[in-house]
């Protein structure tokens, strides 16, 4: 059975390695595509509805076409078809400049007929709603789970809680907006360079769309800035890219204005959840019964967790789908978790509560996940839990601190479909090609250390190709936490296979059995005569004008799903003015092998920054009169800046030595922790996101009256 | 944005002759630009002409001596944050100015546009949203989403004035001077700020052919103690959700005058006789700065979303006072 050896035995893997390309990029050398100009290059951009809902009478582009500069407007929806909402795309230019495009797109006179809209979840469930898509309703049929007997579970139910927990949408934020530069070399090969967390899901639609051979198209994601689910496709800023590009013959570089960006390219779907939950008197949660909705925009998925985490034998839950004139929901870091999370978590506290029970007790008593009933023990340790408010919002201070706890689950394990190829070249270097791309991650980092460590050589030895189409080495898109695991496994048998026939090579030169010779530092060595020893780059010279270049396979015993994850945060309330300090949080968080502890715990920092974005700052607002998103931008948008961002204790938790995605776990039980700990401080509960001052006045103020 | 010529000012009669040959809008004076360029990539404004104030000499100066300040409108926000006289005597200022946006915006935002900013208000600065404000029939706040919006003076325009720097100098007494074709002219800083229910389109009477060119403050008496608190979502770059700029003199516990002016809350610098009349001649305790507080916000007519800063404003303004006798 293939294993990763033993923590002792590992030079590299799971110590803390820096980033490969970090110096480029902080130094600004990397090459985002956002940075990709060819010579030659034209601008594209996009003319977008400001209406929520209209049917295209006409498109009129006589004067955009007439503008010098200008060298292609292509429409992007036929007459007579209905613009759904703001932010979908009418049509399209290229010019020469970026400034000349922008004038050019202000030049399209567009005929609209506006149609009644709905861009909040109340106005388009209202009776006599407008019609958002062509659907029997606006609300889907509800989608119900239901797990044994909620009525004999009520019945013995000591204490009940009955709450509605609120999330509203969140966008991405990617800080590199979408974006492609489109490059057809000739009529029958196009480059694109995307800002993608999938290569090859994009290179193969970009085939499909301009009928090509998938093997004349190539993408390239060198350096990628921000996705979180929202980047997998080329979207119809990419084809309209390449067709732009197609069109005059030049490149075309497209990439979303922030405001697009909140507008088209994803979003978090919203949650509302009405529930009502019962718990014995010795603590177990016994009872559940949920009633929810949330909305995706015009498209499905708005789906949430619900009963999350905890095991309640008695439980049913409802769940709806909202359509709303806004643009469609995408998969955001652990789609639906965190909503849910945020609602479960609530709700353990607030019987927890009833019971008169410490959560974190609650939550022992309920929570079936070993490795988290042992995250709770050395989290509780590391916050402090002890020095916690016994009685929330107890004393007199005006700054009240609170602790809260919340928990997350998620399954990160990997899977087939990576292919890779390790090379030794005579002159002792190494290269390592894989068509995954390094979304931040740090992926790229991980192979080298992978093929280093194999290799007995340093990470900066290996060159790592990733992010490039062209040496036809496929890898899945960077969802679902699945990246390192995936491709991991390739990598190391690679790098084995690559090994091993080098051994062969050098075993009679060392008079030595294959099987005794080593890695050492640098060097190869017979481990039964250690005087027989010859470097690395001796080694490799026997090659002569050859090289070895070996492929690998995935092998499901070098990696594992499964992510537990909790959480524990400090907060402290300035009562008089609602301000919201975040302390600290400390997030344990399982991983299994974090082969790269030093960017495992990036990973955590990230997700805990984004959640605390979630818990505190970020909702998009939808004006119901005008239909238009009031904040798509990143004044009124809020996400955390460094004055936001607490001490995070990362604890990379690895509980066995097999390779575990972590990129999405840690967001999820940041909210929930930070509401639970707000209570904890003031007394008074906040059960919608975000917590902002006016909530928390609010909340002090009707508990005052 | 759409295109303009680019003059570089010589003299300040260019500048208001430039002005003088049209109304508002067509001739804009730009500094720090840090407001202004927002609103010409965002559609919000498209002049015909910009005149770059920066190449004025010498009204970037800021003088200090024992008769007060005299701040040119071309001093950045980031000089008068770092003034060490500023920081020692006149610390409301120095506080306001160092709570403005980041050090990057502060480095070339100037006092004169810091003034004369436009609102950050969600449907003033939507270019498709043709609001009160722009010329339209709706301030769209009223029935919309006013987190963000006034709780007092607001009617008919329900913006709130987003300086920093105006409540501070006007709770010092400030002086603005102003130079229009006809000469200068000199006002007070509170007069300078208007109210929508005056005019719904600007924030102050600058007439459109008239610049700011410096703002003069009053030295503070030596029993002098001020603070500007500004409350936030975010550590920064945010906008007040409120702040108060308060400046009192103090003789040991009892207030002998005080001046409380209101950021955030009104659609220009509100200043709060009523809280001022609370404290002036009082020895500051719980109960009189609680007093200030619930007088400060009494007239206060908030929207659907904003009553939340009818507490906050209070509790700023009796933290305030209480601070100016701990």
């Amino acid at each position: 059975m293939a294993s990763w050896g033993e923590a002792s035995e590992s030079r590299l893997i799971g110590k803390r390695v820096t980033r490969l390309s970090g110096k480029d990029k902080v130094t600004g050398k990397a090459k985002y595509t956002f940075d990709i100009n060819e010579p030659g290059m034209l601008y594209g951009r996009i003319l977008r509805s400001e209406v929520a809902h209209a049917t295209v009478m006409g498109v009129d582009m006589s004067d955009a076409e007439a503008l010098p500069g200008v060298k292609a407007v292509i429409p992007l929806i036929e007459v007579g078809k209905k613009l759904r909402y703001q932010g979908q795309e009418i049509a399209a230019v290229a010019a020469e400049t970026d400034d000349i495009a922008k004038d050019a797109i202000r030049l399209i006179r567009v005929d609209l007929e506006e149609l009644p809209h709905a861009v909040t979840e109340e106005d388009a469930m209202a009776d006599g709603a407008p019609e958002i898509r062509d659907w029997p309703s606006n609300q889907s049929e509800p989608n119900i789970r239901e797990d044994g007997d909620l009525e004999a579970g009520f019945a013995e139910a000591a204490v009940e809680v009955e709450a509605t927990y609120h999330t509203p949408v969140q966008t991405h934020v990617c800080l590199e907006t979408h974006g492609h530069v489109a490059k057809w070399e000739d009529e029958q090969n196009l480059t694109v360079w995307a800002s993608t967390q999938g290569v090859f899901g994009v290179r193969n639609d970009f085939a499909q769309r301009f009928e090509l051979p998938a093997n004349q198209v190539r993408v390239i994601t060198e350096h990628m800035g921000g996705g979180f689910g929202s980047k997998f496709g080329p979207g119809v800023e990419g084809h309209t890219a390449a067709e732009l590009s197609r069109i005059t013959g030049k490149a075309v570089k497209l990439m979303l204005t922030r405001k697009a960006e909140h507008l088209v390219a994803g979003n978090r779907p919203s949650m509302t959840q009405h529930v009502r939950a019962g718990a014995t008197r010795d603590g177990r949660l016994i009872a559940y019964d949920m009633k929810g909705y949330g909305t995706g925009g015009i498209s499905s998925g708005a789906g949430f967790t619900g009963p999350y985490v905890y095991h309640v034998p008695n439980s049913r839950a409802e769940r709806v789908n909202v359509a709303t004139n806004a643009g469609n929901q995408r998969a955001m870091r652990a789609p639906g978790h965190p909503q849910g999370a945020f609602g479960m978590d609530s709700l353990m506290d607030e019987l927890a509560e009833k019971l008169g029970m410490n959560p974190l007790e609650f939550r022992r008593i309920n929570d079936p996940n070993e490795v988290r009933q042992a995250q709770y023990t050395l989290g509780a340790q590391e916050i402090g839990w002890h020095r916690r408010n016994r009685v929330p919002g107890s004393g007199t201070d005006v700054k009240k601190r609170g602790m809260g706890l919340g928990s997350g689950q998620w399954g990160g394990g990997g899977g087939r479909g990576t292919e890779a190829r390790v090379t030794i070249n005579a002159d002792g270097t190494v290269e390592a090609v894989t068509g995954t791309q390094d979304i931040g991650t740090g992926v790229r980092t991980v192979i080298a250390i992978i093929v280093a460590e194999e290799f007995g050589l340093a990470p900066t030895d290996i060159r790592v190709t990733v992010g490039d189409s062209a040496p036809g080495l496929p890898s899945g898109g960077s969802g679902g936490s699945q990246t390192t695991p995936s491709v991991a496994p390739v990598i190391k048998t690679a790098a084995a296979a690559a090994k091993q026939k080098l051994f062969e090579r050098i075993a009679p030169l060392l008079e030595a059995p294959i099987e005794d010779l080593r890695v050492g530092t640098g060097t190869i060595y017979v481990v039964s005569d250690r005087t027989k020893t010859i470097t690395w780059k001796q080694a490799a010279g026997q090659l002569g004008m050859e090289s070895i270049s070996e492929g690998g396979t995935w092998d499901e015993d070098l990696r594992q799903g499964g992510a537990a994850g909790a959480q524990f945060a400090e907060v402290e309330i300035d009562t008089q003015t609602g301000a919201i300090r975040v302390i600290k949080i400390v997030a344990v968080q399982d991983c299994g092998l974090a082969i790269n502890r030093l960017t495992t715990e990036s990973q955590i920092n990230g997700g805990v920054i984004m959640g605390l974005g979630q818990a505190l700052l970020e909702e998009r607002f939808m004006d119901a009169v005008t239909g238009r998103m009031l904040n798509a931008n990143l004044e009124d948008y809020k996400v955390p800046g460094t004055l936001e961002i607490p001490e995070i204790k990362s604890i990379v938790f690895d509980t066995h030595r097999k390779v575990t995605g972590v990129g999405e776990p840690p967001c999820i039980p940041t909210p929930g922790a930070i509401a639970n700990a707000v209570y904890n401080a003031i007394g008074v509960r906040i059960r919608s996101l975000p917590i902002t001052p006016d909530k928390i006045l609010d909340a002090l103020a009707e508990k005052k009256a | 944005m759409e295109k303009f010529s680019y003059v570089n000012a010589t003299s300040l009669e260019q500048v208001t002759s430039l002005l003088s040959e049209s109304g508002w809008g067509e001739v804009m004076l730009i500094a720090g630009g840090t407001d202004l360029l927002a609103e010409l990539k965002e559609y919000i404004e498209a002049p015909k002409t910009l005149v770059n104030l920066k190449t004025l000499p010498g009204m970037d100066s800021i003088e200090a001596d024992a008769s007060g300040l005299k701040i040119g409108a071309l001093a950045t926000v980031t000089d008068i944050a770092m003034h060490p006289t500023i920081q020692h005597h006149y610390t409301v200022l120095a506080q306001a100015a160092v709570s403005v946006a980041t050090p990057q915006i502060r480095n070339v935002g100037t006092l004169g546009g810091n003034l004369c900013q436009r609102p950050r208000c969600w449907y003033y600065r939507d270019e498709s949203t043709n609001c009160l404000k722009k010329g339209g029939d709706t301030c769209y706040a009223v029935d919309g989403l006013s987190k963000y919006h006034a709780i007092l003076g607001g009617d008919p325009v329900y913006i709130v004035h987003p300086s920093d720097l105006a409540p501070a100098l006007i709770a010092l007494g400030a002086s603005v001077k102003i130079v229009g074709p006809e000469g200068e002219k000199n006002m007070s800083l509170e007069e300078f700020f208007t109210l929508p229910a005056a005019n719904p389109f600007r924030e102050n009477v600058l007439e459109p052919n008239e610049i700011v060119v410096e703002v003069s403050v009053p030295a503070p008496k030596s029993n002098t103690r001020s603070f500007y608190l500004k409350a936030r979502e975010k550590g920064a770059p945010d906008f007040a959700l409120a702040s108060v700029a308060g400046v009192f003199a103090m003789n040991g516990k009892t207030c002998e005058t005080a001046s409380i002016v209101l950021g955030g809350v009104a659609p220009a610098p509100w200043r709060s006789k009523e809280a001022e009349a609370a404290l002036t001649g009082k020895m500051i305790n719980e109960s009189v700065s609680q007093q200030a507080g619930s007088d400060a916000v009494k007239d206060a007519q908030p929207l659907n979303d904003n009553a939340y800063k009818v507490t906050l404003t209070q509790n700023l303004v009796s933290r305030a006072a209480m601070m100016a006798a701990s």
